[in-house]
């Protein structure tokens, strides 16, 4: 069975004057370990399918079934602590609390478990260790660079040991010399410790750096 | 408690908001102990009256004498076992502001119909023995420093001149309700330096039986009922609470004063709550993405709104505890005035409450934002 298994996925938009099909019967399947890549145009639906994807949207029809579990059947409370113990978003924008320090920012995905403080301090460290902040540990958002937060936000996502990580857009807001760091990060993420990545992006040459590429366009997901 | 600290790094994110808000709640708070303290005295001084007591006053007013006469017809009058009198002096002592009741008393049997007044023997003797000299409460000696045998001048008011006293006894009362800022001179001493034109206020009646006050007191106003000076005559308790009520209904207006207070200052605190959760819907997303429960969030919220809320409540009742209790000047003006436990814990149930209310709305608006929409609105 697949990591991921979305089946007859269809979302739609109501506006004032007419409904907006964003995805069609999308169908996708991702094993475990695998590195994808998913481009398209503005407005195709990619961040939305990341989203449904997340648990943070709800399709109108057609099922998600992500480690075993079918999450469109999920309650939200159910929703909000499975995806704490599943997914890891990295967002365009860092969206790192500006009043936490880098380390209470990637600290924030633990405080819903039941982890000490001591195994959190650990976990957190470690974390940050992997992507290479072990001294930025107490700079505060503004004391780093755009590279640096995003660096702090993929730590944020892997520091719960998530089984997927979801990454929308993580280069779009960053110069080419920072991008390529968080891209390398990434693929290190997969090739070291087998993390199973989707990754949104506009960037040809960064969706080139995925194993396995996807098109989304008007809705239809094209492998 | 490991949330707390995202709640204190909320808190002080925008510390001058922060400060302001806590202030503002703090001064509602204060508001509230002073005025609370204020309803608070004014029942316990229409308590204090004794209901074995009748006071005897002319029917047209309290600023209207008594003939001295009606002390013997009194006296006559069935169910009657003592009686005394009284006179409003109504002067100055060296400046307006030093505000204090003076009580020209029939010294023969005066003290003895109030037992509240402790007196030491020797100097009820002493003052007895000593026509100018004059009885004052502790408060009073304390308040200006006076001591036993100093001659005190006031200037009357109502019965002109300089007045001197000699303080010739000090009385503490056995309920701070009462008072201990008094002062009883003799009536006589009033009666011969006015030109014997002065003559009692009120009388005070002590009943034989104090069961049967109300009948003793409609027997005393039908036997004056056709003279020139009707009477009209109740229980000190019910004098003092008319007394009280002579203020006006200022039980509504202070209710009505901290209600409009407590609502002012709800609107602003919620108003920061909300301006303060607004600011932070992207990061409430975030939050939300990482698996925060929408329960949690709200709790956080109001949180944080109950910090502001109970911290600003604990300076303003502190600040009044230390302010208004035992404020001589309140005091003088409203004897027993002060800041009692009870008013506290209400003014802490009032910042509980503030709190509460002030952050359900952002609290809501936090549980029920949509993360979809919020991250689209950053982006």
């Amino acid at each position: 069975m697949a990591l991921v298994e979305l089946r007859d996925l269809t979302k739609r938009y109501q506006t004032e004057a007419e409904i907006i099909s964003v995805l069609e019967d999308v169908d996708l399947n991702i094993e475990a370990g695998e590195y994808l890549s998913l481009m398209g145009p503005s407005g195709s639906g990619k961040s939305t399918l990341l989203n449904l994807m997340a648990g943070l949207d709800q399709p109108d029809s057609g099922t998600i079934t992500i480690d075993g579990s079918e999450i469109t059947s999920l309650g939200p409370n159910r929703l909000a602590d499975w995806r704490a113990n599943h997914i890891g978003f990295v967002f365009q924008f860092y969206n790192l609390l500006p009043v936490l320090t880098a380390f209470q920012n990637v600290e924030l995905p633990l405080l819903l478990t039941n982890l000490s403080k001591d195994e959190r301090r650990e976990r957190v460290e470690v974390a940050l260790n992997v992507v290479n902040l072990s001294d930025r540990m107490e700079h505060y958002p503004r004391q780093l660079s755009g590279g640096q937060e995003q660096r702090v936000g993929i730590a944020r996502a892997i520091v719960s040991d998530p089984v997927m990580i979801l990454a929308d857009e993580p280069t779009g807001d960053l110069d080419a010399a920072s991008a390529e760091e968080i891209l390398t990060l990434l693929e290190r993420l997969h090739s070291e410790f087998n993390k199973t990545v989707l990754m949104v992006t506009h960037d040809q040459h960064a969706a080139e750096r995925a194993h396995r590429k996807m098109y989304l366009e008007k809705g239809v997901l094209h492998q | 408690m490991k949330h707390a600290r995202l709640v204190w790094k909320n808190l002080t994110r925008n510390k001058r908001r922060s400060i302001l808000t806590v202030l503002s709640v703090g001064v509602a708070l204060f508001l509230f102990a002073a005025l609370q303290s204020v309803l608070t005295a004014l029942d316990a001084t229409s308590e204090v009256g004794s209901e074995s007591r009748l006071i005897t006053r002319n029917a047209t007013g309290i600023v209207f004498p008594l003939p001295e006469a009606y002390t013997q017809r009194l006296r006559a009058v069935d169910g009657v076992e003592a009686v005394s009198w009284a006179n409003w002096f109504g002067g100055t002592y060296i400046d307006s502001r030093n505000y204090f009741a003076q009580f020209a008393v029939d010294e023969e049997t005066f003290f003895s119909m109030y037992p509240e007044i402790q007196i030491a023997p020797a100097q009820l003797d002493a003052f007895n023995g000593e026509k100018s000299g004059t009885i004052v409460g502790q408060g009073l000696m304390e308040r200006f420093g006076w001591s036993l045998g100093q001659t005190i001048v006031l200037q009357g008011t109502i019965f002109p001149g300089d007045w001197e006293f000699v303080i010739r006894g000090v009385y503490e009362p056995d309920n701070p309700s009462f008072g201990d800022e008094n002062m009883y001179f003799h009536y006589d001493y009033l009666f011969e330096n006015s030109g014997e034109s002065a003559t009692p206020g009120w009388f005070i009646v002590r009943p034989s039986d104090p069961n049967l006050a109300t009948e003793v007191a409609a027997r005393i106003d039908g036997s004056f009922e056709n003279s020139s000076d009707p009477t009209q005559t109740e229980t000190e308790k019910a004098f003092q609470a008319g007394f009280v009520t002579m203020w006006g209904n200022v039980g509504f207006l202070v209710r009505a004063i901290g209600t409009a207070v407590f609502f002012a200052i709800l609107l602003v605190a919620a108003n920061t709550m909300m301006m303060s959760s607004r600011e932070r819907i992207n990061e409430v997303a975030v939050l939300k993405t990482l698996g925060f429960r929408d329960g949690l969030l709200s709790r956080l919220v109001v949180a944080e709104s109950l910090a502001i809320s109970v911290v600003g409540g604990v300076l303003g009742l502190a600040a009044a505890s230390v302010m208004l209790a035992n404020n001589e000047m309140l005091g003088s003006i409203l004897p027993g005035y002060t800041v009692l436990p009870s008013t506290m814990l209400q003014g802490l149930a009032i910042a509980v409450v503030l709190g509460l209310i002030s952050g359900f709305v952002p609290a809501r608006e936090a549980a029920r934002l949509s993360v979809v929409d919020a991250l689209r609105r950053v982006a």
